[in-house]
């Protein structure tokens, strides 16, 4: 028998069978207070989000919340936009708009969505913000879970669950504030009379807001986002992310202030573990990149408040790229390959969506039409033989004002609109703002004309012009190509 | 299960249901737990040369979900049905669901249409809710034939001309639309004679309306009107009460010219016009009876009158 299957079978037996659970109790984070330049800049970029987020159902708009998505009506109002199921082209561009965005910050940057912007990071801040001026700091915290329960522990969790509980239903009050107008919303909430689809979603989100922020945070991040996954796919060694510069921080250790490095043979890393306290999702950044890091930054604040103090040079933990660390010498620095291929593809194609969509915007008629066949009659003669073909035209209104449409049309020669004094039929149509109207046309040609034609279908297009009912201001054409049927 | 006749097919399905469910809870409990392979938290095994699987564990809550998944089905059972035969504590039904929606749809319908039953014809076409519901009810049961002008075609009446087959009042409107019509002009080549004599008499109809025409055949065939007049009346004018329509207009609804006319004379033409009562309610036939006759009647002549 060789040697090593001997070792083997030897750790066989000294080892004990054993089980392990495959699941583990979650164990809570309590990150340190930070305070720094990149904490400044996310707070900042929490106010900004909830400012927008929480004002702008409370905005009026032309008698409206300037936002307001109704769903029942399917009618989108966007300050002066009046936005169509139609108009769903826009909700993918902005989507595409979203992801190009997320996919150019994320190559230049690493993840900086994750850190300063994600609705689950921004909450987080906020709930944590609440549960540190309630309960107080890490160490206070710590020891007080750790300690029985008193009266003091006791109105402690009682009000930070309270504020919790309370800020989650205001987001989610505010949430359905951008289906439902928002003061009539807010009337409503003093009797309670919501509907019952506006108690589940003001409810539900609130759920969700109080069980990711409060209680999930970190574990959205690990085990649930795909984002956090799939964003190392666009990292590449000239991406910036946080780093521990190992070279010149190990070995680490503990040592007095104005020790010479040199002679006791240290790097710059006192081993504070300072960095590992403020992690939100408690890992320790100088083993090096992570799936758990957000990119929050907490670390290279804190690393640089000690840096002072040892009057060291900052930047042990600092923003990076891997080229930069494994060339500290180059000399164009870390901004040298900031615009590279990947860089350049993703800012183009994301310049290129975003003026498309914007022109599409800005030339976009306040106005739809749909023009479609009639079912029923093919084609007949009228009283005077004249050749009659009917259409049915959905006329959208896309702006607030009552506006009045005229037709025309084009194709054939004689072709004309029917006039008809009587029935559903109109030369001129009014429809009301932001509503739509089906409009019978009937289109005719004189026996005289038609007898030159051939039997069958002919392209013909129908003009549509839209006026402002009020001042008579034209808005605009849309011509809609259709077919007149000539019988046999 | 109407297609499995003996009741033990229920407890059979009843049986699997309940048994997966358990067979699901054990199953998670049972591989929740591994034996420790090797000292650094791996499985021991190592494949294409350095790849190690760890032992990274979920959150426990995690495993709560999975559990959770199986009370949810457990309640669910109890409430709907889905257990073999078991009807649920609920007495759930798709169909009885969807009765109570229809009923519910029926109720708010009665209220929007009470203001209108008591409305006469000039009433009706005047309100523009009125119209608005009209509207949308001709397009969609009416239109199919008529056209969405109401101008019908070929074989389909016109309903915005004053020229009724059967009547253009309110209530005659609403008969038509309740019962249907049904227009029938018998084969009357026998009565009429030969091909020559159809001709003639076709002339002579469309003298009546001062069509282009043939006088002399016209006047050969006025002879032969007698086989007409008792439905169509001795001038031509026809008669609602039959259904007749009228020779004298300029109206031809199944076309127009000597050979459209000498056919129908010779083979006849049944025509119907399909009752619906059975899709649309009293209220509702009200009310697009109503927007009907607005069609020929304008705003203009109502005031008038």
């Amino acid at each position: 028998m060789p040697a090593g299957s001997n070792a083997a079978a030897a750790v066989a037996v000294e080892v004990p069978v054993r089980l392990v659970s495959l699941y583990q109790k979650h164990e809570k984070v309590q990150p340190r207070t930070v305070s720094g330049w990149f904490q400044n800049w996310r707070w900042a970029l929490v106010w900004f989000t909830q400012l927008l987020f929480y004002g702008l159902p409370w905005l009026p708009w032309n008698g409206r919340p300037a936002v307001l998505f109704e769903l029942e009506a399917r009618r989108f109002y966007l300050f002066d936009l009046v936005l169509y199921p139609q108009d769903f082209i826009y909700l993918a561009a902005l989507l595409i708009i979203s992801a190009y965005s997320l996919f150019l910050f994320t190559a230049v940057a690493g993840r900086l969505w994750c850190g300063y912007a994600c609705p689950q990071t921004v909450y987080t801040e906020i709930f944590m913000w609440i549960e540190r001026t309630i309960e107080g700091n890490r160490a206070a915290r710590i020891k007080r879970d750790e300690g029985p329960w008193n009266l003091d522990k006791l109105w402690r969790k009682s009000a930070k669950q309270g504020a919790w509980v309370g800020l989650s239903l205001w987001t989610g009050f505010t949430f359905v504030g951008y289906f439902t107008p928002i003061r009539h919303l807010w009337a409503e909430s003093f009797t309670l009379a919501f509907g019952p689809w506006e108690w589940f979603w003001v409810l539900f989100y609130a759920l969700a807001t109080y069980g990711f922020a409060g209680h999930l945070r970190e574990q959205v991040c690990k085990y649930m986002c795909p984002y956090a996954r799939f964003q190392s796919a666009m990292f590449d060694k000239d991406t910036l992310v946080i780093t521990y510069d190992t070279a010149r921080g190990e070995p680490r250790g503990s040592r007095g202030r104005g020790d010479d490095l040199q002679a006791k043979g240290l790097g710059s890393c006192i081993d504070c573990g300072l960095c590992v306290q403020v992690c939100p999702t408690g890992i320790d950044i100088r083993r090096g990149l992570q799936y758990e890091c957000i990119g929050c930054a907490a670390c290279i604040d804190v690393c640089d408040s000690v840096m002072d103090k040892m009057h060291y040079p900052r930047g042990l933990v600092r923003y990076d790229t891997q080229n930069h660390l494994d060339q500290p010498s180059r000399a164009a620095g870390i901004g040298a390959r900031v615009l590279r291929p990947r860089v350049l593809a993703y800012s183009t194609i994301l310049l290129a969506i975003l003026v498309a969509m914007g022109a599409s915007l800005a030339l976009r008629h306040p106005f739809k039409v749909d023009v479609i066949r009639d079912r029923g009659v093919m084609s007949r003669l009228g009283p005077q033989g004249e050749v009659q073909n009917v259409y049915r035209l959905q006329l959208m209104n896309a702006s607030e004002q009552p506006q009045r449409f005229r037709f025309q049309v084009e194709g054939l020669p004689g072709l004309a609109v029917a006039a008809g004094a009587s029935g559903p039929m109109e030369p001129v149509a009014e429809v009301g703002g932001s509503q739509a109207r089906w409009v019978a046309l009937t289109l005719e040609i004189p026996p005289d004309k038609a007898q030159s034609l051939k039997p069958g279908s002919h392209p013909v297009a129908i003009i549509v012009q839209a006026l402002d009912a009020r001042d008579a201001r034209p808005l605009g054409l849309i011509k809609e190509k259709t077919t007149f049927v000539v019988p046999r | 299960m109407a297609d499995f006749v003996s009741p033990s097919w229920s407890l059979f399905v009843a049986a699997v249901t309940v048994l997966g469910l358990l067979a699901c809870l054990v199953l998670l409990l049972v591989a929740s737990r591994r034996k420790v392979m090797a000292t650094d938290n791996t499985t021991g095994h190592v494949w294409d040369e350095d790849l190690r699987e760890l032992n990274n564990p979920l959150p426990r809550w995690w495993m709560g979900l999975f559990v959770l998944t199986v009370v949810f089905a457990a309640i669910y059972l109890t409430l709907y049905p889905g257990l073999g035969a078991h009807q649920g504590s609920l007495q759930w039904s798709s169909q009885a669901q969807f009765e109570q929606e229809q009923k519910k749809a029926q109720d708010a319908l009665v209220q929007t249409y009470t203001r209108f039953v008591s409305m006469d014809a000039a009433a009706l076409a005047a309100d523009p809710q009125a119209r608005a519901i009209g509207e949308r009810l001709f397009v969609n049961n009416c239109a199919a034939c008529h056209g969405s002008d109401a101008r019908g075609s070929k074989g389909f009446p016109n309903l915005t001309d004053s020229d009724w087959l059967h009547g253009g009042s309110l209530e005659q409107i609403k008969e038509t639309v309740t019962k249907g019509r049904i227009g029938n002009m018998p084969p009357m080549a026998a009565a009429v004679g030969t091909a020559e004599d159809a001709r003639n008499l076709a002339h002579y109809v469309m003298s009546l309306s001062g069509s282009p025409h043939n006088s002399l055949a016209a006047q050969a065939g006025k002879a032969k009107f007698g086989a007409c007049a008792g439905c169509h009346g001795a001038d031509g004018r026809g008669n609602t009460t039959l259904g007749a329509p009228n020779l004298t207009d300029k109206v031809w609804l199944h076309g127009w010219g000597e050979q459209a006319i000498v056919n129908i004379i010779q083979k006849g033409k049944v025509n119907a016009m399909p009752a619906q009562d059975k899709l649309l309610t009293a209220d509702q036939i009200h009310v697009l009876a109503g927007y009907v006759w607005g069609l020929s009647n304008t705003p203009l002549k109502v005031t008038a009158r």
